[in-house]
């Protein structure tokens, strides 16, 4: 008795001391949810992907296994795929972020003397959500087909060959993912420079550095919490987009992503097993990517 | 012109600056010279213009008007980063995402000087702070932070050193260290600087010239003695110290002094320390030089005796006690009393005159709000 009275006198009241049956209460719903929605059906992607055909049953039924070639499989099979979707979300990020920067830097610092036109601005980079992306999607779709005016002067300046078109080109592809996550850089851009505090970059400029220089050693490190969201936010969703890339809307087989062969997999052909082991080597890669890109650019040293 | 380490400081001359914002004037028409090596204070109320004209030297805000020099050259155009100015801001405006020592080797480094983390880690130690060298300035508290600042902007060896109130955020006992410590570092590195500040004290203490600023204006430039024995007007007499003011016509005027007649009683100035010789006009003199009696005391021609007043108010202040008089007719008078050891003998509500040298008395260009002329 006595030592666990000293005991807990020596203990940090670091956290709350009871964890009583309201918390559990409370947290209950939370927990139910994340098993029943998340952890349940990950779990049984994960079994599907390493299930086998069953020996004794018909099309498309499969039986509960450990085919680890399932993932060999895929890998050899779709590896261009892979390449083109972590390809095509790297290049469609970076461009949103080349876009997005300069318009968010306008809105959040920039524009702050009129703050109607900030929340004007806003929510014009906001409102093409109003209106469905597949409908945008295929309306780019129309404005780029192959007897849109567009097409014919550029065939006709010569700039595309009489029986080039624009549509289902891995430029189209990455055209409409960059154009459909461009929102969702700039928002956390927009967040992450309205807090900047212009001293900092009135002390750069006094201590010798040009604009330059400034923007550089300055402005876009103290911006780089927003950077980091903004990517993140645009290269996952991108990586695992099917909409843009599929033969139906921008795409063709040629520009086909992870999501299209997923697609094709599940919905198609009812190889359930290679479908699955793509979804997870998908959320494989992005998380190792996403670990690591946030590791390096929390400890890298900035100078 | 920002390539070079410069070693010694230069002249500042600002040249008929005017400074207008959207929907008010800042600064209407500034002449200003700071000669090369002194500590010049610009002493104001919030919203005297004090920062702005701070700001334009920084090249952080363009004049609408005038031309500012720096060393004899006009650098009105010139961007902020190639000036050789540097700024201790108000906020120390520590960059967050960098040490301590790269952040004083920012400057360097913008202007490929040679070394510039040895030199930086020379001026940390000067400001005592080597030991934090890989601390992030949010680390610090404000005091070290405020020398983080003030290493910053003295390792370029700016020709010109602009302080815009760097003090304010300190508590009283680490704001006289910090008076001191500037000072000692300003004797010792030679270099012209700028202090901006609202703190009358702090700028008698540190400066070599103070020039009190009031709405745009300069109201009156010279060294602090010369500023408070002899204010030139109402708001320099007020602001810089306290002072008793007196209005009346100018009665009589002898070879050498100038009387008025307030209420009955005959106030003396001598002619060379009033602004004005004729009509009505102020006189003020300081509560200290002041004495008070019991007893009327014989008139002489070298002093000048009001009263009696009645005592309103005395105030223990450790060093002085403080006394409020009124005087019928004349107003309030404050009257300082150093203490000596003695308990005053004089209690609230006695009947007293109170004296002072005519010496000590000067006469005001303008007249206190509600004195105009009819």
């Amino acid at each position: 008795m006595a030592f666990a009275a000293f005991s807990s006198n020596v203990k940090v009241n670091a956290k709350p001391t009871k964890t009583g049956k309201v918390v559990i209460a409370l947290l209950a719903p939370g927990l139910a949810y994340l098993g029943a929605f998340f952890l349940t059906p990950l779990i049984a992607l994960i079994m599907v992907s390493l299930s086998v055909p069953d020996p004794a049953g018909g099309y498309a039924e499969y039986v509960p296994a450990l085919e680890f070639a399932n993932y060999a499989y895929v890998v050899s099979e779709y590896f261009p795929h892979i390449m083109r979707s972590f390809g095509y979300a790297l290049i469609a990020t970076v461009l949103a972020l080349i876009i997005s920067y300069p318009l968010a830097y306008f809105i959040g610092v920039k524009a702050r003397p009129w703050p109607l036109l900030q929340k004007l601005m806003l929510t014009l980079v906001i409102a093409p959500f109003f209106i469905s992306f597949l409908l945008r999607t295929l309306a780019w779709k129309q404005m780029f087909s192959n007897e849109s005016w567009i097409v014919s002067s550029l065939q006709q300046i010569g700039f595309l060959a009489s029986d080039q078109y624009v549509v289902g080109t891995p430029f189209m592809v990455i055209f409409g993912l960059t154009y459909n996550f461009i929102p969702f850089m700039t928002l956390p851009l927009y967040t992450s420079l309205e807090r900047l505090d212009i001293r900092y970059l009135e002390a750069g400029s006094d201590l010798y550095a040009s604009p330059a220089k400034v923007f550089r050693k300055v402005t876009f490190p103290l911006s780089l919490p927003g950077v980091i969201s903004g990517t993140l936010l645009t290269f996952i969703p991108i990586a695992g987009d099917y909409i843009n890339a599929s033969g139906d809307f921008l795409g063709s087989p040629e520009t086909a992503m992870m999501g299209n062969t997923i697609e094709a997999n599940y919905l198609n052909i009812n190889d359930y097993p290679s479908a699955s082991a793509l979804s997870v080597l998908l959320m494989g890669v992005i998380l190792l990517l996403v670990t690591f890109y946030v590791k390096r650019s929390g400890t890298e040293d900035l100078l | 012109m920002a390539k070079e380490f410069v070693a010694r400081g230069a002249d500042l001359e600002l040249k008929g600056i005017r400074k207008e914002f959207p929907g008010f004037v800042a600064i209407e028409n500034l002449d200003l010279t700071v000669p090369a090596g002194e500590f010049f204070a610009l002493l104001g109320p919030s919203g005297c213009g004090k920062t702005t004209t701070l700001r334009l030297v920084a090249g952080l805000e363009t004049p609408t008007k005038g031309k500012i020099l720096i060393g004899k050259t006009d650098v009105t155009e010139t961007k902020p980063h190639e000036r050789p100015v540097n700024t201790v801001f108000q906020s120390y405006a520590l960059f967050p995402h960098m040490t301590i020592l790269e952040n004083v080797a920012f400057g360097l480094r913008q202007r490929k000087i040679d070394d510039p983390l040895g030199k930086a880690k020379q001026a940390l130690n000067m400001v005592q702070l080597s030991h934090l060298a890989e601390r992030k300035p949010q680390q610090l508290s404000g005091g070290q932070q405020q020398r983080v600042a003030l290493a910053r902007a003295l390792v370029n060896r700016p020709s010109l050193l602009l302080l815009d109130e760097p003090l304010g955020a300190l508590d009283l006992k680490l704001r006289r260290e910090m008076q001191i410590e500037l000072k000692a570092i300003q004797i010792e590195v030679g270099l012209t600087f700028l202090h901006v500040t609202h703190d009358q004290e702090e700028a008698m203490d540190m400066a070599d010239t103070v020039a009190v600023m009031n709405q745009g204006r300069i109201e009156q430039m010279g060294a602090p003695e010369a500023l408070y024995d002899r204010p030139k007007t109402v708001f320099v007499a007020k602001f810089l110290g306290q002072s008793n003011l007196l209005v009346g016509e100018v009665s009589s005027t002898s070879a050498n002094s100038v009387s008025i007649d307030v209420a009955g009683n005959k106030i003396s100035v001598p002619k060379d320390r009033a602004e004005k010789h004729s009509g009505k006009i102020a006189v003020g003199f300081r509560p200290e030089k002041a004495t008070f009696h019991t007893k009327k005391p014989t008139a002489k021609s070298d002093t000048n005796v009001i009263g009696p007043g009645e005592i309103l108010d005395i105030r223990f202040t450790g060093v002085s006690n403080q006394y409020l008089i009124e005087v019928p007719n004349l107003g309030n008078i404050t009257v300082f009393a150093q203490n000596m050891g003695q308990s005053p003998v004089i209690e609230l509500g006695e009947k007293v005159w109170i004296s002072w040298s005519v010496d000590h008395s000067f006469g005001l260009a303008d007249l206190p709000a509600g004195n105009e002329e009819e």
